[in-house]
This record gives C-alpha cells, structure tokens and sequence, in this order.
C-alpha cells in the first residue's frame, strides 16, 4: 500500500494541520508515514500546500509528481495540481468555494461541499475535517477508527467539547467520499 | 518503542537537549529557524542556556567561549550563515573545543535561495575555515537519523575534541517523519582535564589558544591535529546500501536526492535495470574505501553521482572510483530538488551507455 497525496488551499484552511493528521494515523497503524511542506517567499493569503507519502515499505522520495490523489481546498490548488494526478487517481474538490469541475476524464472527481457541511454544523473552522473524512471514506487508505481515536486525543481539556463537532464533521464527510 | 512525529528541525533541537547540550547560540535565518525557536523554549527548561545573538560571528565565538569551559554547545545556521561562523569553526579546531554545528543547507552562492540545496559539500568536508584541519561531517537522510547523528555527534566531537558538523538540508530540516527516541549507550569519553572552567586547586592553568607563533610549535601542533584526524578517518566512516546486490549502475548520493535515487532505483529495477544506491552517511570521512572495493565488482557498470549542487561530491566519488568505471553525474541546484523521473532518466542514459 501506498497513497501519495498533495494537499492545498489557502493558508488557514487548515491543509498542512489534515496533512499532519493523515500522518499521525498512519504512524498509529505502524505504516510509515512523512509530511513534506511547501515553503518559500510566501504571501499572506497564498497558496499553501504539502505532500504526505503513507507506505507500508520505507519511503524514498518525500516529494511526488504525480500523486496518487490530490485534496484541492480552492480554485488555485486545483488549477495547480489537477494535471499531476497519476492517471486513475482521484481529486478531492472542495465545492463550496471551487465552482470548476475536474476536466480530466481519467481521474475519479469526488466533490464534497466542505465549507456548506461545516458551517451546517454550527463551525466553519472543520471544513477541512470534513475532507479528511471524503479522503478516508474514498479511499479507505486508514481505518474510520483510527481517525476518530486520533480525534478524541487531539482536543482535551477544554478543548474536549470539540470531539463530537469533529467527529459529525468527519463522518459527513465520509458520506461525501464513499461510492453511493 | 512509541513512535512519535517530529519535524526535522525540532528533532535536532530535543536531540541535542538530550545528548547533553546545555549551550545554545544561533542567530535566525530560513530554513532552519525551528531550531533556534525550539532551543529558546527547551533549553532553559533542561537548565541550559539559549541566546540568540546578534550575528552569526557573535554566535560562534560564544560556542567557542563555552566549549572552552567544558559544556557542550552547538549553533546552527543555514549555507550563508555557516560561511559567517568559519572563523570560528577553525579556531575551535585548533584549540581542539569540542563542538556541534548544524548546518541546513538552502541554496547558495551568497545568500542564495531559501529552498533546499547542497551546495555548502566542500566547505563542510574540506575544513571551510583556514589551515590544516578536518571536520567529521553527519549527513541525515530521514529524522529518525537527523535525531541518532545529532546525540552521536556530541560524543565524536567529545571524543577528538574537535568541532563536527551536522550537514542537512533544508528538506530533512522541514520535514515531519515518525521516530523513535531509543535509549543509547554513550561513548567512553575522556575527562575534559583540559577546560578552562576555574582552577580550583589545579597546579595549572589551562589556557587556550590557536596562536603559536613560532613556526617550529605551529607545525608541531599541526602535526598532533593530524594524528587526530587519522584517528576519525579510521574510526568514523559510515554508509548504507540499499540495493547494491548485482547492482549495475550505482547511484551514489547523500541526504535528500539518497531519497530520490531510491525510489529512482526501485523503479528501475521494476523496468530490468540492476540500480542501487550508494548513501554516504559520513561525508567526511569519506566511504572511499568501500566505494572503491564496489568500483571494482564486476557487475558495477557505471556510477551515478546525484546531489543538490553542481559536481562537489563528485569529486570524492572520482577519487575512490579513480577510472575503474565510468562515473556519471546529475545535479540540481540553486533550491531546486531532482524528481525521480530525472534520476532515473540519467541512471538509465549511463545504463545504456555502458551496455
């Protein structure tokens, strides 16, 4: 098994932070797991993107070009890697904010409203929970289980309450991934 | 053991805290600003002390002043900022002071580019400062070996007495790979009779210099570091093979594109193509002689030397195949990472030419 995804969006939509969280599942699985940032002469508002290559074998290269699934936040992400997909790849598409459709036509276009989903559950700031949850539902790349135990140890203390919100977030967006 | 998720810079950071590191000096610069970061927390927590000071010089003078007391201290930088601190990197050697200096490569000459690059290579294994010394030079290729070089690197700059460098660049500085933090068995390290921390009851003082001025006394000197040199050229050389068996185009290559040549190589052996990859771990001293017993295999057709610059380990390369193959070789530069697809492009293109 190996997935190798490019995630991007505006700084603030919380890529990097779903990147991290694809990793640290991985790594609860025993797979072996890296997160590769993009980092430059970076604009406030700009695109932000990284790379996560989950294997079960020893990871190589940390960088891809051509990525099993991409996860497009915004328009630009999506204008940007849409190309690299490797062919029978999927391209997660956050509708909400990204109103093009994927042009490929040997790629698999999941689309998932993650900002509509997210403000629907009272909190704008899980939308990227809810793609996270499209990408595990899609590709069943790590265990439903391992998400939500990795979520309830994320926010503790006061910061407990969130767990269901998240949980909701990322179970709505698993109905967005998975095949109907 | 727990794994746990670090970025390569914080790694290096809690590394050092826990090989001992109880001084830390640095002035910030992209793209290693996590360790100076990191250090400005941990470090007084751990009891030791963080300053950042006002320049690079101003930095490695006070690992200078504090090695010179017997606490292990370390900086870190990036390309030009490690230019800054040569200065002090040969004093250090010539007063023998242990030290650590972690250097994240970006890209260069000058100030360069911010992204990763290899391009500091000669300065870190040919002495960078002035005069007749060597430096063991560490180069990670993944966190889990940026962590075990950074604690062991302690222990060789203690054991010689003499500075070492950490050599990443700013991919592994950046990244964020599981590791573990196994326990480690140090080495048997000499007291440091030799600091100059107080006298307390001494029959002597220590003193410490790198001036002698009479020729006679600074060839001697000279000819001590040397025997010293000897020593980590015997004891400190380290590589990995990764798919060496029958290989016969070698790819040798360091770090980051050691990453890339693997992945470059699995492909290529998918495809009939007998690759491996050679991956010095110490760049200086250099694996020359296991390079050259692989030079001199039968199956090796041809060599591949990759690197994020342009042909400066090359040169090493060159001098341990010394002819008995052909030695090819791919670089980019400036920041810019090699894809696999242009590894393994030029590992084939020398596979063919050697058919």
């Amino acid at each position: 098994m190996k997935k190798e995804v490019i995630l991007s969006g505006f700084g603030g939509q919380g890529v990097m932070s779903i990147g991290k969280n694809l990793v640290e599942a991985a790594v609860a699985e025993d797979l072996e797991a890296s997160w590769v940032p993009s980092y430059g002469p970076e604009m406030r508002g700009g695109t932000a993107n990284c790379t996560v290559i989950i294997s079960d074998e020893r990871i190589g290269a940390p960088l891809v070009e051509r990525p099993s699934e991409i996860i497009a936040m915004n328009r630009a992400a999506l204008a940007k890697f849409e190309g690299a997909v490797a062919a029978g790849g999927t391209v997660f598409v956050n509708s909400s904010i990204i109103p093009d459709k994927v042009s490929r036509t040997d790629v698999k276009a999941v689309y998932v409203p993650c900002d509509e989903i997210a403000a629907g559950l009272g909190n704008s700031k899980v939308a990227n929970m809810v793609m996270l949850g499209a990408y595990i539902g899609a590709t069943g790349a790590l265990k439903q289980e391992t998400i939500e135990a990795m979520i309830a140890e994320m926010f503790t203390g006061k910061k407990a309450k969130l767990v269901p919100l998240n949980l909701e977030a990322l179970h709505k967006g698993m109905e967005c991934g998975m095949p109907a | 053991m727990k794994r746990e998720i670090w970025k390569g810079s914080e790694a290096i950071a809690e590394a050092a805290i826990r090989a001992g590191c109880r001084c830390f000096f640095g002035y910030p610069i992209t793209p290693q600003n996590e360790i100076p970061e990191y250090m400005s927390l941990h470090m007084p927590q751990s009891g030791g002390v963080f300053v950042q000071a006002e320049s690079e010089l101003a930095a490695i003078n006070m690992v200078y002043g504090a090695a010179a007391s017997g606490v292990r201290a370390m900086t870190s930088s990036s390309s030009p900022g490690v230019s800054l601190k040569q200065e002090g990197i040969s004093y250090m050697a010539a007063c023998q002071l242990p030290a650590v200096v972690v250097n994240v490569m970006r890209g260069g000459p000058g100030l360069g580019s911010i992204q990763p690059a290899q391009g500091d290579y000669f300065q870190a294994t040919r002495g960078g400062g002035n005069g007749d010394y060597r430096t063991v030079t560490l180069a990670p290729a993944n966190i889990q070996e940026a962590v075990d070089l950074t604690q062991e690197a302690f222990d060789i700059a203690d054991q010689y007495r003499n500075p070492v460098v950490l050599l990443a660049d700013g991919l592994i500085g950046q990244m964020m790979e599981p590791i573990v933090w196994k326990e480690r068995t140090p080495r048997q390290l000499p007291e440091k009779i030799w600091a100059a921390s107080g006298r307390r009851g001494r029959d002597h003082t220590n003193f410490i210099t790198s001036l002698l001025i009479d020729a006679p006394a600074c060839e001697a000197h000279n000819l001590e570091l040397a025997k010293k040199t000897a020593e980590m050229e015997k004891n400190e050389c380290r590589w990995e093979e990764i798919m060496l068996d029958g290989a016969e185009v070698v790819i040798v290559a360091y770090g980051t594109p050691s990453r890339v040549a693997q992945t470059a190589a699995e492909n290529l052996r998918k495809q009939g193509v007998k690759a491996g990859v050679f991956r010095p771990i110490t760049l200086w001293p250099y694996p020359y002689a296991r390079l050259k017993e692989i030079a001199a295999l039968d199956t090796t057709r041809v060599f591949l030397d990759v690197e994020m610059s342009l042909g400066q380990m090359l040169d090493d390369v060159n001098l341990a195949v010394a002819e008995r193959k052909p030695v090819r070789f791919y670089g980019r530069c400036g920041g810019s990472i090699p894809h696999v697809s242009e590894v393994e492009q030029a590992a084939l293109e020398a596979w063919k030419e050697v058919k």
